[in-house]
């Protein structure tokens, strides 16, 4: 085996064989068609209750509003009310609705999601195959950059980038965790498109004279769909934590709420020392279980496509 | 041996020039004039400082010298130790600024590191193949990975901070105290050190867990294994392996995570406004203190790089196939 | 009679249902005796390997007995197994090229291996260093790591290593097949070598390679599907094969001495039966030129003439 492997959130682990296994003495179908995968998917509880919880909560942040009487930065109410009555979630030391807060954040956490981790997904693919697929010099200068950005302390770039240049929105934060997310994806892609580059499939179809994006995208590619599509989750949780982050520093977009946003102004106005919990927990709480039914789906995913892990 | 640390040097040489040149390339890249407009947004009251920001910014952007000199004049002084001075402290230089915060930073961080590294890792490698402990660390482990760093600080500040009032929540001393080497302020500065360590080693410690566990159950099944297993050898042999062989890559994510955890230090330092490397980020970002900023940038980049070639060194030890000159995929 | 395999069931669990992977098999291997198990894959030869020393965890005992040197082996008791492993039964892997410790200094995996066993390394050492001298190999490669030794080096450590307690039976699973020609030689020699020495009372051979065969087994086994089709000496399998099925995979053969892959075997017509729910009767049926209405019913597997089993109606 390789001695590296893509590592995401700390040592989540992302084993280099996907689905790879002995099947007893020829007996079992190599791969896996779409109908069998969905059977064993919507059959195993992580893969249902991670999946049931990121659900919920999308849901939440895009009828949510629909629902709120208050805007975000609404003096809605009373300041410092705790949970009950008008505020499910109580309200700040203002008197904002911290639920309607906390309904507009989980759309930037979602929005930040899904744009951060596309763009470092597409970035990652793209490098990975193409390095792994034409070798050579190219293979050699790609995976240098994609050792010099992963050695990069990306979050302390972000946190210049964001002060000089300025973050109006949750669009621009996304493209920038992305683009500096992607190299371990770049990696895993490119040993993955490296081992499956040297099967029949692909010399076949080089034979009939196809060209090479062709190759890649129907050949290569669906042979790693499973795999790209778990990364994708992981990098989704990643770009959600990193956002965060910067949000919380006082980075993030400035047009928009966010969780982290909740949680710095939590802090700035004393809400720890004011005892109000309400605040601070629940946009916390809404990023851990998002981010961590991420990663239990993501378990159950790779009992899903790799049967080895499905029959233990 | 020699070629892998080569190799390894030589990316970590071409990471700190890409890391110089985008200093030196975002704030160029700031609408506008980036000196006025710097200026005007420091808000500062002393015209000395007023007029000394003009003068080093205009020295230091250098705009109307031809672009490839503005490069290699930032170059000149960046080898000559000169940062800038600080904007929110002047006149102290950035460079005595960041150092004064370094240790308090390197203070969490270090232990937090290596004690989440080596729990983590006994951790994991007992929960595999057990099915009760799986069962349970594991999904634990991937609810503490997947909490926000400064989540876990903030809940430990007002668990048994404010509400039990076990430790202190603000600074790295007590106020009324001044730094000196005596036995009450080393109790001190211990006590207040606790809670920013303990939130960065919980939030590290799912990871390895996890990361160990996954691990060990590939080493498990692998060709290794599965011989000495069908020469009778005993469990505990088969595993004492597959630990040592699952320690390497875990190794190597330990550099590559390096940048993650030192994120999580930043936020976690500005919880509990712990006087180390995230307050300074703060600090510059409220005080548009941008040679501050870029300073302690190029410090944690730096760090970084060291750290990582630390860990490359270890990694040569302990893996004999880069010792033997046959490389595997690492490079 | 050294191995005694009596009427073995050995299933694979999967989510369909059990794969019988090997069905009722009954067969004896004497002292001294080298057997080849020759099919294609899937036949089961694999399986019956395993089944002899480790089951892997997606098997399960269904019936049946193997003993050796007249003591019932316990295969579904894996830890009783342990055991009889290494000094009564061993094993040279599939994957010979993969199957040491890369982290490991092979000398200090051995030490390892034999303090487990209850056996001093210093002991053994001269006996070691002799026996790779055999083999072609310096004492040397003990302090080397196995990614330092060629293919066919670590081929033969593992042979040296698997060998070193003397058992009473190894099983060689596709011990040449990654292996290129003058290696694959050496090692088919070295086989036979070990056995005239004592180093191994007797051995199971199994391959897909019949030509391996050819160069170190003395019975040749020929498995379809589970069941067991026809025994002979090897030069009667090579000579006369009475089952249509061995005279296919003999036919298919270009000649011997080279290989043929799974492909070229493939100029036999049709496919083994799926063994998740397989046919009564005989298996190959469906292939089988000769097949007729008797061939319904499950052909008893008998003796034709001395040392030669076959498992078929056509055959008188």
């Amino acid at each position: 085996m390789t001695a590296t492997q893509p590592t995401t959130g700390p040592g989540t682990e992302a084993t280099e064989q996907p689905g790879v296994t002995g099947a007893p003495s020829g007996s079992r179908k190599p791969g896996g068609d779409v109908r069998e995968t969905l059977y064993f998917a919507l059959r195993n509880p992580k893969v249902l209750v991670g999946g049931f919880v990121v659900l919920a909560f999308l849901l939440l942040g895009l009828i949510g509003p629909a629902f709120l009487r208050y805007a975000p930065m609404d003096y809605a109410g009373p300041p410092m009310a705790p949970p009950g009555g008008d505020f499910p979630l109580g309200t700040t030391t203002f008197g904002q609705d911290v639920f309607a807060q906390f309904v507009a954040g989980l759309r930037s956490t979602f929005l930040v999601g899904v744009l951060g981790g596309a763009v470092a997904a597409v970035i990652g693919m793209t490098i990975g195959f193409v390095a792994g697929y034409r070798g050579g010099l190219i293979d050699e200068l790609l995976n240098m950059l994609t050792n010099v950005v992963l050695v990069i302390p990306g979050f302390v770039v972000l946190i210049i980038i964001n002060a000089y240049l300025g973050v109006r929105s949750v669009p621009m934060q996304a493209l920038y965790i992305g683009i500096f997310s992607w190299p371990w994806v770049a990696r895993a892609v490119r040993s993955q498109t490296l081992s499956l580059r040297s099967r029949d499939f692909i010399d076949l179809a080089r034979l009939s004279g196809v060209g090479v994006g062709t190759i890649l995208r129907r050949e290569v590619a669906p042979n790693m769909y499973s795999y790209l599509f778990m990364t994708f989750v992981l990098l989704f949780g990643g770009s959600i934590l990193t956002a965060a982050s910067l949000d919380f520093i006082g980075l993030g977009p400035t047009n928009a709420m966010s969780l982290g946003l909740m949680m710095n102004q939590a802090v700035q106005w004393s809400a720890l020392h004011l005892g109000l919990w309400w605040w601070f927990v629940p946009p916390g709480l809404g990023i851990t279980l998002i981010v961590g039914s991420l990663y239990i789906m993501n378990v159950g995913l790779d009992e899903v496509f790799n049967p080895k892990l499905r029959e233990t | 041996m020699r070629g892998y640390l080569a190799r390894k040097t030589l990316v970590y040489g071409l990471t700190f020039v890409v890391a110089v040149t985008l200093n030196w390339l975002i704030p160029r890249l700031m609408p506008g004039d980036p000196v006025q407009r710097m200026v005007a947004r420091a808000a500062v009251q002393h015209p000395e400082t007023i007029e000394s920001m003009t003068v080093y910014y205009e020295r230091m952007f250098g705009l109307d010298l031809p672009i490839w000199q503005q490069y290699l004049n930032y170059w000149g002084s960046l080898f000559r130790g000169d940062l800038g001075t600080s904007v929110w402290l002047f006149p102290t230089p950035v460079s005595q600024v960041v150092l004064d915060a370094v240790p308090y930073t390197l203070g969490i961080m270090i232990p937090a590191i290596v004690l989440s590294f080596v729990i983590g890792n006994t951790v994991g490698a007992m929960a595999a193949r057990s099915r009760w402990l799986d069962n349970v660390a594991l999904p634990v482990g991937y609810l503490i990975t997947a909490m926000p760093y400064m989540w876990l600080a903030i809940l430990l500040a007002w668990g048994l901070g404010v509400a039990l009032g076990w430790f202190p929540v603000a600074g790295g001393y007590d106020f009324g105290l001044v730094p000196q080497w005596s036995w009450s302020f080393a109790a001190d500065l211990l006590h207040h050190w606790v809670l920013p360590f303990l939130s960065l080693f919980l939030v590290s410690l799912g990871g390895w867990a996890i990361g160990m566990r996954n691990l060990i159950i590939y080493e498990l099944e692998s060709d290794y294994s599965n011989y000495l297993s069908a020469l009778g050898a005993p469990r505990r042999l088969v595993r004492r392996y597959a630990f040592r062989n699952a320690m390497l890559p875990q190794i190597t994510g330990l550099a590559l995570q390096l940048g993650t955890v030192l994120g999580g230090a930043l936020v976690t330092e500005i919880v509990f406004a712990y006087p180390g490397l995230g307050k300074l980020v703060l600090s510059a970002i409220q005080n548009q203190d941008f040679f501050l900023l870029q300073g302690t940038l190029l410090f944690v980049v730096i760090g970084v790089l060291v750290a990582n070639f630390v860990i490359d060194i270890v990694y040569v030890l302990v893996d004999p196939r880069t010792r033997t000159g046959l490389t595997g995929a690492t490079a | 009679m050294a191995l005694s395999v009596t009427d073995l069931r050995v299933y694979y669990r999967t989510l369909k249902g059990d794969v019988k992977a090997l069905d009722g098999v009954t067969f004896d291997v004497a002292d001294g005796e080298i057997m080849g198990i020759a099919g294609e894959s899937g036949c089961g030869k694999t399986t019956l390997g395993k089944a002899l020393i480790r089951l892997d965890n997606r098997m399960r005992h269904a019936g049946g007995t193997v003993a050796l040197d007249g003591e019932k082996l316990p295969i579904a008791d894996d830890a009783a197994m342990r055991r009889h492993r290494y000094r009564e039964v061993s094993l040279i892997p599939q994957y010979a090229m993969s199957a040491m410790n890369p982290t490991r200094k092979i000398g200090k995996m051995i030490r390892d291996l034999l303090a487990a066993h209850g056996v001093r390394y210093a002991e053994v050492l001269p006996e070691l260093e002799r026996r790779l001298a055999l083999v072609g190999l310096d004492a040397e490669v003990l302090k080397r790591y196995p990614i330092e030794l060629s293919g066919g080096m670590k081929q033969r450590v593992v042979l040296v290593l698997s060998t070193l307690l003397n058992p009473s039976l190894l099983i060689g699973d596709e011990v040449t097949s990654a292996l290129d020609v003058s290696s694959q030689k050496a090692v088919a020699r070295a086989l036979v070598e070990f056995r005239d020495h004592g180093f191994v009372r007797s051995m199971v051979v199994i391959t897909h390679d019949i030509s391996v065969l050819f160069q170190v087994a003395d019975t040749i086994l020929v498995m379809y599907a589970g069941h067991l089709a026809e025994k002979a000496p090897a030069r009667t399998i090579i000579d006369e094969p009475l089952h249509p099925y061995t005279k296919m995979l003999i036919g298919a053969l270009p000649q011997v001495g080279d290989r043929y892959d799974e492909q070229q075997l493939s100029g036999i017509e049709g496919r083994p039966p799926s063994l998740l729910n397989p046919p009564t009767g005989c298996r190959f049926r469906d292939r089988c030129p000769l097949a007729h209405d008797r061939c319904a019913e499950a052909p008893p597997f008998r003796e034709v003439a001395e040392g030669h089993q076959v498992a078929c109606w056509a055959v008188s």
